[in-house]
């Protein structure tokens, strides 16, 4: 642990990346930013304010709404040793450039036999409750961890907004960096310029000994509300950020399935070959033994996000859902 | 069909150009084309697998391009890229090697027919998504720009891919970042079956670079002297301008799309007149009228040719098949396990 001094300072999400971001340009040359209205316009989430001031337009690069181009721009700059971050203004706009993203980055290190590599990252708020509506409301954690090739990171604290950014922007690989939207004004401590975050090392955010809940990105925030609801009740959770979903740590969350023989999944993606799904095989294929009642998995409703705020709030997991879903796999003990 | 007019400057004779240069053009064409009926062979053989697209009537195009660049200007192209691999230097025994699937292919027999690429010669490689590789090329020109470096990023495409959106992005932003980049436009007249005044509105594809007010004209890509004085016309004033350019060469494929492609559906009028427009024929007919070559120099090259892709084929043969211990290899720069069945990243819980 660094002895700066900002590693006890309450900073937001949004300016732990901020940061993040400006000791990545002013380490290394190669490192330069690209995206939608993140220079002039400070970015739709202000997370890039002042760097095109302090870095200049050839380190800090607007684009037009072409996202299909500027990520293969991107991923062209990276083959050729640049470090590239890009923004996608949200996640929803990484549709038009998943052809870039899957043909491309996530590949050519491997089809052309480690001729070259990937070293990009690309940054997007993601994630539903502003009743944006159904086109701009995705968590597509899964449809990334899908595919081989990519690294997927999903923080959900300011500490590792800024740390896992950093481990991001110096990694060799192509890294898909999912912000949460509901997360960029929450505070807490964020390390030094030195203090990076590995990749494939989840953090154990509450202990307990009844039953494990995993929480991915702002859902660690849900699961924990739910386990001091759940606290209450004399029911004692141990709460799970995987940190990055692609690398996976499933050794943390085999060791704490196997002593608390209860497991909760929960993700704000949708339940059909969800990230929840896909955690949940892995911790049946793991810790079947070890598992007294069937995972639960706590999604987002199976529909597309509708408007209404009620409506949306019915859709997402609440921390009633999970508080529900932890109750009723321990109902299930014998 | 009606037929793009084609500028056919006869009157262009290679007097003056460099007799070493138009010896390399020929020796090169002539190995394509050596080495790709050769792959036909191999691929009927079951030594080759796959998808195998043939450039066979295009190598004017190909070479023309290729050889007008410097070696260390970087070029993208699509999946029908054994000629450009070849034309930048790559080993033909290596190149057969990789589409034979062997360990010692051009990128272990990870990639393919589709998927060639040799860094070190700066060919960053053939893509199977038509038009995905043209940003890539973008990439690559920005590089350059970001370096101050005095290169030149060449995209090689063909006619299907000026209908995909993803080129009208990567114009628009070569041209409004002042990229040196060289948008090459390898029209073929078809994509897959498809006629391009069946797919386009406007059969004048050079003409989509008037949108972004990026100069572009259009050459008989069966003529390769044509070809390398626009490219590199294009590619000096990408260096001195730092502005992009389009060329949109016309030219014409012998095969099917791929070798899974009867072609059935094309003329055979049509076809004829192109085989009558041969490159390697052409450019051999003004070489010995010009006197540039002789007979004897003809035979010496076609025999070292055909010795080379015989090599190639042996050496395929011969190599060991890309082994299983391979299969994860370069998914990541640095893989989390050695176990090849398993992820190359997630490690499995310890029991």
């Amino acid at each position: 642990m660094s002895t700066d001094t900002s590693a006890t300072t309450s900073i937001s999400y949004r300016e732990a990346l901020t940061q993040a971001m400006r000791e990545e340009l002013d380490r290394d040359p190669n490192v330069f930013l690209m995206g939608e209205d993140i220079g002039l316009f400070e970015g739709s989430f202000k997370v890039t304010r002042g760097l095109l001031r302090e870095f200049g337009p050839t380190r800090v690069v607007d684009t037009p709404i072409s996202e299909a181009g500027f990520v293969g721009i991107g991923i062209g700059a990276a083959m050729s040793g640049l470090r590239p971050v890009i923004e996608l203004m949200t996640v929803n706009f990484a549709i038009i450039a998943m052809d870039q993203i899957v043909n491309n980055a996530a590949k050519v290190r491997y089809m052309f036999g480690g001729q070259v590599t990937v070293p990009l990252v690309i940054r997007m708020p993601g994630g539903a409750g502003h009743q944006l509506g159904a086109q701009h409301s995705h968590s597509l954690e899964a449809w990334f961890t899908h595919v081989p090739g990519l690294k997927v990171v999903c923080p959900s604290t300011p500490y590792d907004a800024k740390g896992l950014l950093k481990t991001a922007i110096r990694d060799d690989d192509p890294v898909i960096f999912l912000e949460s939207e509901g997360l960029y004004a929450k505070k807490g401590p964020i390390g030094g310029p030195d203090d990076l975050v590995p990749f494939g090392q989840a953090a154990i955010r509450r202990s307990g000994s009844h039953c494990t809940i995993i929480g991915v990105s702002r859902m660690v925030w849900v699961a924990l509300t739910a386990a001091e609801a759940l606290a209450a009740e004399g029911i004692e959770c141990e709460v799970i950020d995987p940190r990055t979903t692609r690398p996976l740590d499933l050794q943390t969350i085999a060791d704490s399935v196997r002593r608390t023989n209860h497991c909760v999944v929960v993700d704000e993606g949708w339940p059909e070959c969800g990230l929840a799904a896909n955690i949940a095989t892995h911790v049946y294929e793991a810790c079947f033994d070890w598992l007294d009642a069937p995972i639960v998995r706590v999604n987002s409703a199976d529909v597309p996000m509708p408007y209404a705020h009620d409506l949306e709030q019915s859709a997402l997991p609440r921390p009633e859902d999970v508080a529900a879903a932890v109750r009723a796999t321990l109902a299930r003990e014998a | 069909m009606a037929e793009a007019p084609v500028p056919q400057d006869t009157s262009r004779t290679p007097t003056g150009a460099d007799t070493d240069l138009m010896r390399q053009m020929f020796a090169t064409m002539h190995l394509i084309r050596t080495f790709e009926e050769r792959a036909a062979e191999e691929y009927m053989r079951g030594n080759i697998g796959g998808f195998l697209h043939l450039a066979i009537g295009e190598e004017a195009a190909v070479v023309g391009s290729v050889l007008a660049l410097r070696p260390t200007d970087p070029i993208t192209s699509t999946y029908r890229e054994h000629g450009q691999a070849l034309a930048r230097g790559s080993e033909p025994r290596v190149v057969m090697a990789e589409l034979f699937g062997r360990a010692t292919g051009l990128c272990n027999g990870h990639g393919g027919s589709m998927h060639l690429m040799d860094r070190e010669r700066y060919f960053f490689g053939g893509y199977g998504i038509v038009g995905g590789s043209i940003p890539l090329a973008v990439g690559l020109g920005f590089a350059i720009s970001y370096r101050h470096e005095d290169g030149v990023a060449l995209a090689m495409f063909g006619d299907g891919a000026t209908n995909q959106g993803v080129l009208t992005e990567s114009m628009n932003m070569a041209k409004l970042w002042d990229l040196p980049v060289v948008f090459f436009c390898l029209n073929n007249q078809y994509g897959m079956g498809t006629a391009v005044e069946r797919a386009s509105a406007d059969t004048e594809l050079f003409r989509r670079a008037d949108a972004f007010d990026i100069p572009s004209r259009r050459v008989d890509g069966m003529d390769i002297m044509a070809v390398y004085q626009a490219v590199t016309d294009a590619a000096h004033h990408a260096r001195s301008e730092q502005e992009p350019s389009m060329i949109e060469a016309i030219a014409y494929r012998y095969r099917g799309h791929s070798m899974s492609d009867p072609d059935r559906t094309r003329p055979e009028e049509e076809k004829a007149r192109w085989h009558a427009r041969d490159p390697l024929m052409t450019f051999e007919r003004v070489l010995l009228g010009e006197g540039t070559i002789g007979a004897a120099e003809l035979t010496t090259i076609r025999d070292r040719n055909a010795a080379a892709v015989e090599d190639a084929v042996t050496f395929a043969n011969d190599s060991p098949r890309a082994p299983d211990s391979a299969l994860a290899d370069n998914v990541y720069s640095h893989p989390w396990t050695d176990d090849p069945r398993g992820s190359a990243l997630m490690p499995p819980a310890r029991p």
